[in-house]
């Protein structure tokens, strides 16, 4: 290895429960534990665990917190105590920097959770943005760690230990104490199933980890979430998006509010779409067997007419796959992936792949 | 009967066990463990004809894609059409019901480079 790899602070929980370590954008992290489609099995049908202690915590406090939020915001953040807002951080040029959660602590503290490999930019981005606002941007990702606890028996599971987490609303936080220190459980996830995510200070995130093993639930890698958020149609920022692509190209459309009065990246979105795009993120399901990968080339009618950006193999639905291709090809039509110099058909469908219970 | 003991091995972890002329072909039972959940096999066709070291079939895995390659030369005469609805197998019985492919051998000398099994597991240190 030629660089540190950072470790969170349940990589020691991770490698004991038998997790295989991988570099994740720099970070030592599961790829998987005793096998992909069983995690994937048991978040779908049961719970399962995931160490999301790399993804970044911004916190933006003061008067304008809200107000400022909103300009670097393409969605309307809410700003009732509780609710929590996806969104684009974008570049003037309305392409997409992030994408994140910001929740509502009141209306002057705003948590917002970021991408692991983003946190420094991010936090750039947002603290050169802030000068002209009365705010304070404080990166406060060192400081947490944080599990998601996903799938139909999640909440319930959760709810043993965060009594009256089953009431919490879908897309909500909710300030806890737990072992002994404060933190917060928002009902959210990224895996199309129902769960939380369970911020907390590093020092009690072990304790969180064996608690949650005792209960039964299964730890899950990367291999797996990178499954289930496909198959939940979510997007991977760095691989389905990123500076090169607007929200409105990523299949995003419904979190640009051209309503709003202000936010960086609106005028030239405007014009962008007036414009219209020759392509888009499209998604793909494989007819014959293979294994579509990020790289790819989309064939229509023979001639090439994009890359794959992200592809996998579902246990539900075999060869899926995104990538960006021609606005023109119909849904429904078939195109040819090209895996391994075997050209295989595939039908051009409508995201998500797997229509979440939440 | 082929297993573990009888069979030769190349470092990229194939193995190669003369039935007569015949080669019959699979992955080693630590390869499996590696790759983890195989979830296709992309088979060469019968009748075509590999050299010693070429890459002529790739097995999944929901993460990656690994290239296997021909132990010897020779012609493609079988593959084991159970994968195509039970890929899987390989992770269960590599080295009996989860083969790969049989392949004529050209120059049945060529099994003489390969590793026996100390030797392949000195290779992965074991």
């Amino acid at each position: 290895m030629t660089h540190t790899l950072k470790k969170t602070a349940l990589c020691s929980s991770c490698e004991q429960a038998g997790g295989k370590m991988v570099d994740f954008h720099g970070w030592l992290l599961p790829v998987q534990f005793d096998s992909i489609i069983a995690e994937h099995k048991a978040v779908r049908n049961a719970a399962g665990m995931f160490d999301v202690s790399h993804m970044g915590q911004i916190r933006v406090t003061g008067a304008d917190a809200w107000k400022f939020l909103q300009h670097i915001s393409c969605n309307i953040i809410k700003n009732t105590p509780a609710a929590g807002t996806y969104f684009h951080i974008l570049t003037e040029q309305g392409t997409i920097i992030d994408d994140a959660i910001a929740f509502c602590i009141n209306e002057t503290d705003f948590l917002v959770v970021v991408n692991a490999a983003c946190i420094d930019e991010d936090f750039a981005w947002l603290t050169k943005q802030a000068a002209t606002f009365a705010v304070k941007v404080s990166n406060e990702s060192d400081q947490w760690s944080m599990i998601a606890l996903q799938g139909p028996t999640a909440v319930e599971t959760a709810d043993k230990i965060l009594p009256g987490v089953l009431d919490l609303l879908r897309f909500h936080i909710k300030e806890i104490s737990l072992f002994g220190a404060k933190g917060y459980v928002t009902r959210t996830g990224y895996t199309g199933e129902d769960g939380v995510e369970i911020m907390l200070p590093n020092a009690q995130i072990e304790t969180l980890w064996s608690t949650l093993l005792k209960l039964g639930v299964k730890p899950c890698g990367l291999g797996a979430r990178d499954v289930l958020r496909l198959e939940a149609g979510y997007l991977l920022n760095g691989a389905d998006a990123d500076q090169t692509k607007t929200p409105y190209e990523a299949n995003c459309g419904w979190v640009v509010k051209l309503t709003k009065e202000e936010f960086i990246g609106k005028m030239a979105l405007e014009t962008k779409k007036a414009a219209g795009f020759a392509t888009k993120l499209r998604a793909f399901k494989l007819k014959n067997p293979g294994v579509p990968r990020e790289g790819c080339k989309v064939f229509y009618n023979g001639v090439e007419t994009g890359t794959l950006t992200s592809g996998t193999f579902s246990p539900l639905f075999k060869g899926i796959a995104v990538g960006y291709a021609s606005t023109e090809i119909p849904l429904g039509a078939e195109v040819e992936i090209e895996i391994h110099g075997r050209k295989v058909p595939a039908e051009v469908v409508k995201t998500p792949f797997y229509k979440n219970r939440v | 009967m082929y297993n573990e003991e009888t069979c030769r091995f190349l470092k990229t972890h194939e193995w190669a066990f003369a039935e007569g002329e015949n080669a019959v072909v699979g992955i080693s039972n630590h390869a499996q463990e590696e790759i983890s959940d195989i979830v296709f096999v992309d088979l060469p066709k019968v009748g075509r004809v590999v050299k010693a070291g070429e890459n002529c079939c790739v097995i999944e895995s929901v993460k990656s894609a690994s290239e296997i390659y021909a132990p010897v030369s020779g012609e493609i005469i079988a593959v084991n059409e159970a994968l195509n609805g039970d890929p899987a197998l390989v992770n269960r019985e590599p080295h009996a019901g989860g083969w790969l492919f049989k392949i004529k051998m050209s120059d049945p000398s060529e099994m003489n480079a390969l590793l026996d099994l100390a030797a392949y597991n000195a290779t992965i240190g074991k």
